[in-house]
């Protein structure tokens, strides 16, 4: 028998708000000390009191635009009771009764995915268990940060459709400025259960909790698939609904302690928090100031004379359009940048193992407007780009440094070509006698003597000028 | 001498309830869980009488987080309303969170005022049931009251429920002519012939003064008084959740896990009348209850609030007890949380709605939102009689 996939997500993922859900502590806890980020609010300290980050509001109502929800006007927030040391309050504010964004879609190849709600909470902190000592230790930095959770329908079918949602949300989410979506900061829940192809009835669901990484969320589906299937056809195990853990090291879930799992919550409205309105006009604010989408800008990018695969990469990731951005804006012509971010800076990263573009665009923009200009060769270009990508050097200086410039006067330039001849007397031989490649050694040789400066044009003349002799 | 569980200044004029912060002084709200812990800052209300000149004389004790209504801690409950009245201090602020400031001003015979919710800041309250508890003043009189009150009310952006208005100003002088006074009948008749005699007693001055004086039936107060003690119960619960020995306060020294940390240092710390009130809240929140119970209690609550509106739209006051009593009875613990349960009746209409109350020769006044001073002119009336 085939059999078919259902899945549904739950995503977390951070707010890139400046200050945390209900106090003024910095939003972005994760590069301090341990408890450098707590005031007496978020530590749960009795006598505080929450004041809601307006911010956040704005951002959970953008994602849910993004993804095509219906905005509650009448949005609230509710208590969930646990006790656990890294929530110092003993409760979690949510939203469980009035989430923000409900009824939401987001295509997803030919199909389309449902979203069922999108509600704002705060994270908890971090404990951290020292073996050395057999203590635990509590961090509270992260405690209170703003997070919104993502909650789809149960609308997948495959790991792959996931994994695209997954890149889609997150590039989508990068460039409205709703979260940066760092490492670790986009997390997930996978609802995962099989079924007989074209079967409407639901298989026995189980939970895996907690993953971050999108090739381990793809692996841990193909092994549940596998072990459900298993479980239905060779009765290998009776199938219970549960919570699992995927094992990184064992390539495996596992079931979690019952425990963590079977709590009442108790929710109830938080009453220090009134309701919040969304009133027409706050949201109308809002909409206004929604960025283009990856696909409005990609449409963009291809009115400036981008390519439209090349437009597609730029506009895919929030770092590449900000830079391509930015040094258009500096006044370089689009599809020069456009070239130099693809070509030049991608393979930069690549050499370096770097994931996202971390350039400064005025660099960026110096490098081709030396380059174009003809101050100095591409290949001195790419040259300071390296120096930048690995030594953040100043480009002018550099150049200075290193002798770029492209403007040598013919004179120079005829005296390189002449002492290249006389340097290869072997490799002039042969392209004298028909061998056209010879050509390349010598034209090297000529930029050595030049040290890279010149215009390649000009070289290529005169050495094909001088070689007829 | 009524005494202090913490004297801060001999010449201090205010005394602050052990539920209110002050900074670096132990504030325990009256818990073994918060024996010497010390805030890192002090209450809104605090910090404003101290910039204008207020000193802070110490700290009152107040049954455990303010649930008590005598049980445990004995009569010390009254301790800001003894000092008041033998004048060692101007006045004293208390959290009411199920009535018991107002109980202990009617006992005592001195004034006291539950302002309209969302007037007076609770940032630096220690809370229990955050929807309904409020700061309030003790004092000699309707005027220092209305003095005091002047000072800790306005807008505070660190809590969320504080209105937006910057300044209330209470007016005492108020004219008693031609109002309308509701004797609320159903509770004039549970209470006791002498509180009987004290409402009497105020309905003849406000007659005498020229207001209107008649019965009115209010309806669905047993009703009111358990949808409080379920949301008070629940959001109390949650509240004290907090106090779990892992952070600050009290911690067992018999643990060996996180659970045990937890249970051992809350069986240890809290009183009998805390650990019943959570068991209740605890259950009114739980999975299948929580429709029956607490979103009933809610409904409850917006009815009342609609009822109250309502009659009030037609009486400038309520006039009713504060407690069945003229004096405290003493029970045994176990019974401490039904005894409070019963003496809310009096006291919930004014806490599940956030409507102002004010106690004054030992009867109570509850009037519409902002009617503060009104009911402190009423007040004033009955302070007149008396002397």
């Amino acid at each position: 028998m085939k059999y078919e996939l259902v899945i549904g997500l739950e995503t977390h993922v951070e707010l890139a708000t400046d200050s945390k859900l209900f106090c003024s502590c910095g939003g972005h806890a994760a590069a301090d000390e341990p408890n450098d980020c707590v005031c007496p609010a978020c530590a749960g300290m009795p006598g505080m009191l929450p004041v809601t980050n307006k911010h956040a509001i704005e951002l959970a109502v953008k994602a849910g635009l993004m993804l095509n929800c219906k905005i509650n006007q009448y949005t609230t927030f509710d208590k969930k009771s646990y006790y656990y040391p890294d929530l110092p309050s003993a409760y979690q504010i949510t939203q469980w009764f009035n989430p923000v964004c409900v009824e939401g879609t987001v295509q997803v190849g030919e199909r389309e995915i449902g979203i069922k709600q999108i509600h704002i909470e705060e994270d908890a902190g971090k404990l951290v268990h020292d073996d050395a000592t057999n203590t635990s230790l509590v961090d509270y930095n992260r405690t209170s940060v703003p997070l919104i959770e993502i909650v789809s329908k149960p609308d997948f079918r495959s790991s792959d459709e996931v994994i695209t949602y997954l890149k889609k949300l997150k590039a989508a989410l990068q460039f409205a400025g709703i979260s940066e979506c760092e490492e670790g900061a986009m997390r997930c829940d996978v609802n995962i259960s099989v079924r007989p192809e074209g079967s409407d009835q639901l298989g026995v669901r189980s939970e895996i909790k907690n993953m971050s990484s999108f090739a381990e969320i793809k692996d841990a589906i193909e092994f549940e698939k596998v072990r459900h299937v298993d479980a239905i056809e060779r009765r290998t195990e009776m199938l219970v609904q549960e919570t699992r853990r995927w094992d990184e090291v064992k390539r495996r879930t596992f079931p979690m302690r019952n425990k963590e799992t079977a709590a009442d919550y108790r929710y109830f409205p938080d009453p220090n928090l009134m309701p919040i309105i969304i009133d027409d006009s706050w949201l109308a604010e809002i909409k206004a100031s929604m960025p283009a989408t990856a696909e409005e800008k990609g449409q963009k990018y291809v009115d400036m004379g981008i390519a439209t695969k090349e437009a597609a990469v730029l506009a895919s990731d929030a770092k590449l359009c900000s830079v391509f951005d930015a040094v258009v804006a500096m006044g370089r012509e689009p599809k020069s940048v456009a070239s130099w971010i693809l070509t030049e800076c991608m393979s930069r990263m690549r050499y370096l193992g770097i994931e996202t573009l971390n350039i400064a665009p005025e660099k960026l923009s110096r490098i081709i407007e030396l380059v174009d200009s003809s101050e100095i060769t591409r290949a001195a270009g790419k040259k300071v780009l390296a120096a930048v990508f690995e030594n953040n050097v100043d480009v002018d200086k550099y150049c200075d440094e290193q002798g770029f410039n492209a403007k040598v006067d013919e004179g120079a330039v005829l005296a390189a070509v002449k002492a290249a001849i006389a340097a290869n007397p072997a490799a002039v031989a042969d392209f004298k006698g028909g061998k056209e490649k010879a050509f390349g050694a010598i034209f090297g040789a000529c930029m050595r003597e030049l040290k890279g400066n010149g215009d390649p044009a000009v070289i290529r003349a005169l050495l094909t000028k001088e070689l007829g002799n | 001498m009524a005494k202090y569980i913490t004297e801060i200044n001999k010449n201090g004029t205010i005394a602050v309830d052990d539920t209110i912060l002050i900074k670096d002084v132990a504030s325990t709200a009256g818990s073994k869980m918060l024996q010497n812990f010390k805030p890192l800052f002090s209450a809104e209300a605090v910090e404003r009488l101290t910039a204008k000149g207020y000193t802070i004389s110490g700290k009152t004790a107040v049954g455990e987080f303010g649930l008590d209504l005598y049980g445990e801690t004995g009569s010390e409950i009254s301790a800001a309303a003894k000092l008041v009245k033998e004048g060692s201090v101007k006045a004293a602020l208390n959290v009411d969170l199920n009535g018991a400031p107002r109980r202990a001003a009617a006992l005592e015979g001195v004034t006291f005022v539950k302002p309209t919710y969302g007037t007076v800041s609770r940032y630096g309250v220690i809370a229990a049931a955050c929807s309904g508890e409020q700061i309030g003043v003790t004092a000699n009189s309707a005027d220092t009251a209305a003095e005091v009150l002047g000072v800790i009310a306005g807008h505070d952006a660190k809590d969320g429920t504080s209105l937006k208005t910057e300044k209330y100003e209470y007016n005492t002088n108020a004219s008693v002519k031609g109002m309308k006074i509701g004797i609320v009948k159903e509770l004039y008749d549970a209470a006791d012939q002498s509180v009987k005699a004290k409402i009497d007693a105020a309905a003849k001055a406000y007659t005498k003064q020229g207001a209107e004086v008649a019965f009115v039936v209010v309806g669905n107060l047993p009703e009111i008084k358990t949808a409080w003690t379920i949301l008070m119960s629940a959001e109390t619960t949650n509240n004290l959740s907090r106090f779990d020995g892992v952070k600050y306060g009290y911690r067992t020294e018999k643990y060996k896990n996180i659970d045990e940390l937890y249970v051992g240092s809350r069986t240890e710390a809290f009183g009998f009348l805390t650990k019943a009130t959570i068991i209740y809240g605890s259950d009114v929140l739980s999975k299948g209850k929580y429709d029956a119970c607490y979103d009933k209690a809610l409904k409850i609550r917006r009815i009342a609030v609609e009822n109250l509106k309502t009659i009030l739209s037609k009486y400038n006051a309520l006039l009713l007890p504060a407690y069945a009593k003229t004096e405290y009875e003493t029970y045994p613990e176990e019974e401490a949380f039904e005894k409070v349960y019963e003496a809310s009746l009096f006291t919930a209409p004014a806490s599940i709605t956030g409507l102002p109350a004010v106690v004054s020769a030992g009867v109570q006044l509850v009037g519409d939102y902002f009617c503060d001073g009104k009911l402190l002119s009423l007040a004033k009336v009955l302070e007149k009689e008396e002397a």
